[in-house]
């Protein structure tokens, strides 16, 4: 069992009240309300935090990023991974992900990537993503063709880490003369690609045929074992049998020295979900042509302020009865967690320990349990319960590259 | 109007997709081509002018009723597809009106056949950037909102949607994403055009609402200037859907323009 640390890395100081008064926290709430100054001490105080969790025995770091909102600093997660490259000695380096289809030149992020890996002795894990919807607005590029793009590049990446070049490459939206980037990833045949996913199905079938783990993100335990079934159906079809090493689970837990702290700290899990400010318009965390079409009818209602957003917005204590939120002491938490493994059989864990404005000390405590506790306790509850990891297994990389494919049955003329 | 119209719809099939197109009246051909939020079935505006010319509605590929060609990428794209749809249904000395987006496909076509049309008439045109302001960005704004935009009057929007279907909001979203696959970048404006629309000889008319919120004025004197044989008229009380906040208004001005020697 793989477990990781991860933190949004919010940028908790903007001025809450104005959020609030102007509605939303994304996108156009403008940047006159972000303080470099405290910008600066936070980018160093999250640092310090992956620093001090590889010396609490955290052997996983997820990043990610986002732009133009406080909910997330990130705004380019290759340049923490490649600080942590440099500045750590063992953990794994997720990344979930680079949004692909922002990407107007992916042989340069393969470049990146590789560097990376290189730097980091091969602990990188490059996921990919497509990106929120106001990622697209942000970035200016076309939401139409978000899903086209983020195959296109993934494949264009694959094939420049993978293929000898110079080769030209001539597709629907990317287009390169040569592609011969020297600079190509330690790990063979490449480093391990996971796909984080919150609901399209289109995702997650499209990580089902190529056989890269989905990571479920913050889902409900029901809505994960649902994502599974899709996901270990479309391996069937595929020619293989989907397993643990297939499963990642990212959830919200907060762990302190006492409850009524980690209750107190675990409330700011609802900062980021707009509890407090408001998150952004429905056009612009989905604008037309970036979600699936099977959405489109459900979606517009909601879009212009007629109908609730059909995600739902449950409350604090929902959350918690609905095991999407977790928190406690060491001791309580681990017997939460264990039943979650059970239910939910994922051999990738990630924590997702604070957010909004829990204290840097208050941040470092969870970051210390998690480590010395709660972590050990969750490998060796894994152990118990047979989930191994992509790692452990050392499945394949690619569905190319499996060797117990099973023979499909053709269709009948 | 005092007689109804009646109004053939066929679909045509045109660059690899069916294309939904309203025909109704007889005299002088005319090509309407709608807005970006598609357009209703009927209006007033069309009845008007089918009462004097052979007037033909298109849904635009990929809005309302006509398919998506997948492979379309620009509005001069569509603009090639019109060609080849007038070419088809054998027609010559054809009219252009074009609405908002569908007056940037008109400039288009007329750039492409600079004798082959009869008369221009651009409505709040895009297609140009506005030497001041920016085209109205629909990306961040619901589809509701960017339809009321186009109004000076709500009560004239109202007239036209009524309550607004989720059908309606589920169309809006489709020409949206259309929008965006072939306009996406630069937003509603194509950096080529002014160059060419020096060489069109066709008349031209150019009309825009005194409170067009989605496309500023700018854009029509920079079309009125560039077309060599072009004016400017306003017309007062209507935003960017002139045909419908003023359909008599606008019937009138187009309809003596086509008609005028």
């Amino acid at each position: 069992m793989f477990v990781m640390y991860f933190t949004e890395q919010p940028m908790s100081t903007y001025p809450a009240d104005i959020g609030l008064e102007v509605g939303h926290t994304a996108l156009m709430f403008s940047n006159k309300h972000f303080d470099p100054v405290a910008g600066s001490r936070l980018y160093n105080e999250y640092l310090e935090h992956y620093i001090y969790a590889e010396e609490q025995g955290v052997e996983g770091f997820m990043l990610n990023e986002h732009h133009n909102a406080p909910f997330c600093m990130q705004a380019k997660c290759n340049i923490f991974a490649s600080i942590l490259a440099a500045v750590t000695k063992k953990a794994k380096i997720v990344l979930l992900g680079n949004p692909l289809p922002l990407a107007e030149n992916p042989v340069r992020l393969a470049e990146e990537l590789s560097m990376i890996d290189m730097i980091s002795k091969g602990r990188l894990v490059p996921g990919i993503v497509r990106g929120g919807g106001q990622e697209s607005l942000a970035a200016g590029v076309n939401p139409a063709y978000n899903r086209e793009r983020f195959q296109e590049a993934h494949d264009l990446i694959v094939a420049a880490w993978t293929r000898q070049g110079p080769f030209r490459w001539e597709g629907t939206h990317y287009q390169h003369r040569v592609v011969n980037p020297w600079a190509v990833p330690l790990q063979k045949p490449y480093p391990r690609i996971w796909v984080p996913g919150v609901l399209s199905q289109e995702t997650i079938i499209w990580a089902a045929q190529q056989r890269y783990p989905y990571i479920a993100l913050n889902t409900s335990i029901e809505a994960t074992k649902k994502i599974w079934e899709l996901y270990d159906k479309v391996a069937l079809e595929t020619g293989y049998e989907a397993g643990p090493e297939n499963r990642g689970y990212l959830q919200q837990v907060h762990v302190s020295d006492s409850e009524e702290k980690a209750e107190k700290n675990a409330r700011q899990f609802l900062w980021m979900q707009g509890e407090f400010t408001g998150l952004a318009h429905p056009v612009w965390s989905n604008p037309s042509g970036y979600f699936s079409p099977t959405l489109r009818r459900n979606f517009v209602e909601f879009a212009v302020g007629r109908a609730e957003n059909p995600r739902g917005r449950p409350t604090f204590e929902q959350q918690v009865a609905d095991g999407r939120v977790f928190f406690g002491t060491p001791k309580t938490v681990i017997p939460k967690l264990r039943r979650v493994l059970e239910e939910t059989r994922p051999s990738i864990y990630g924590i997702w320990g604070n957010d909004g404005t829990v204290s840097n000390e208050d941040a470092r405590t969870c970051i210390r349990l998690l480590g010395q506790e709660v972590m050990p306790a969750m490998r060796e509850i894994g152990k118990e319960l047979g989930l191994k990891d992509p790692f452990e297994l050392n499945s394949p990389v690619h569905l190319r590259y499996s060797n117990d494919l099973k023979q499909m049955p053709q269709a009948a003329e | 109007m005092a007689t109804s119209v009646e109004w053939n719809e066929t679909a045509v099939e045109m660059a690899s997709a069916r294309l939904h197109v309203a025909r109704a009246g007889s005299g002088r051909p005319v090509l309407v081509l709608h807005h970006d939020i598609g357009s209703p079935g009927r209006l007033d505006f069309y009845d008007a002018l089918a009462h004097r010319f052979d007037v033909i509605v298109p849904h635009h590929p990929g809005y309302g009723r006509s398919e998506r060609p997948q492979w379309l990428r620009n509005v001069r794209d569509v603009a090639v597809v019109y060609q080849s749809l007038l070419a088809a249904l054998e027609i010559d000395r054809v009219s252009l009106i074009g609405l908002g987006f569908g007056g940037w496909i008109a400039a288009e076509m007329a750039t492409m056949a600079p004798r082959e049309f009869h008369r221009l008439v651009l409505v709040g045109a895009m297609g140009v950037k506005p030497p001041e302001g920016d085209i109205f960005d629909q990306a961040i704004v619901s589809y509701l909102d960017y339809a009321r935009a186009g109004f000076h009057d709500q009560q004239a929007f109202a007239h036209i949607y009524g309550d607004v279907s989720t059908d309606q909001l589920v169309e809006w979203d489709l020409c949206r994403e259309m929008s965006f696959r072939i306009a996406w970048k630069p937003y509603m404006y194509n950096p080529t055009l002014p160059h060419l629309l020096g060489g069109v000889r066709t008349p031209a008319l150019v009309v825009w609402g005194d409170d067009d919120k989605i496309v500023p004025k700018s854009a029509g004197e920079r079309y009125a200037a560039l077309l060599p044989k072009a004016r400017l008229v306003t017309v007062r009380a209507a935003g960017h859907c002139v045909e419908m906040e003023q359909p008599d208004e606008l019937a009138t001005l187009v309809s003596g323009f086509i008609d005028e020697n």
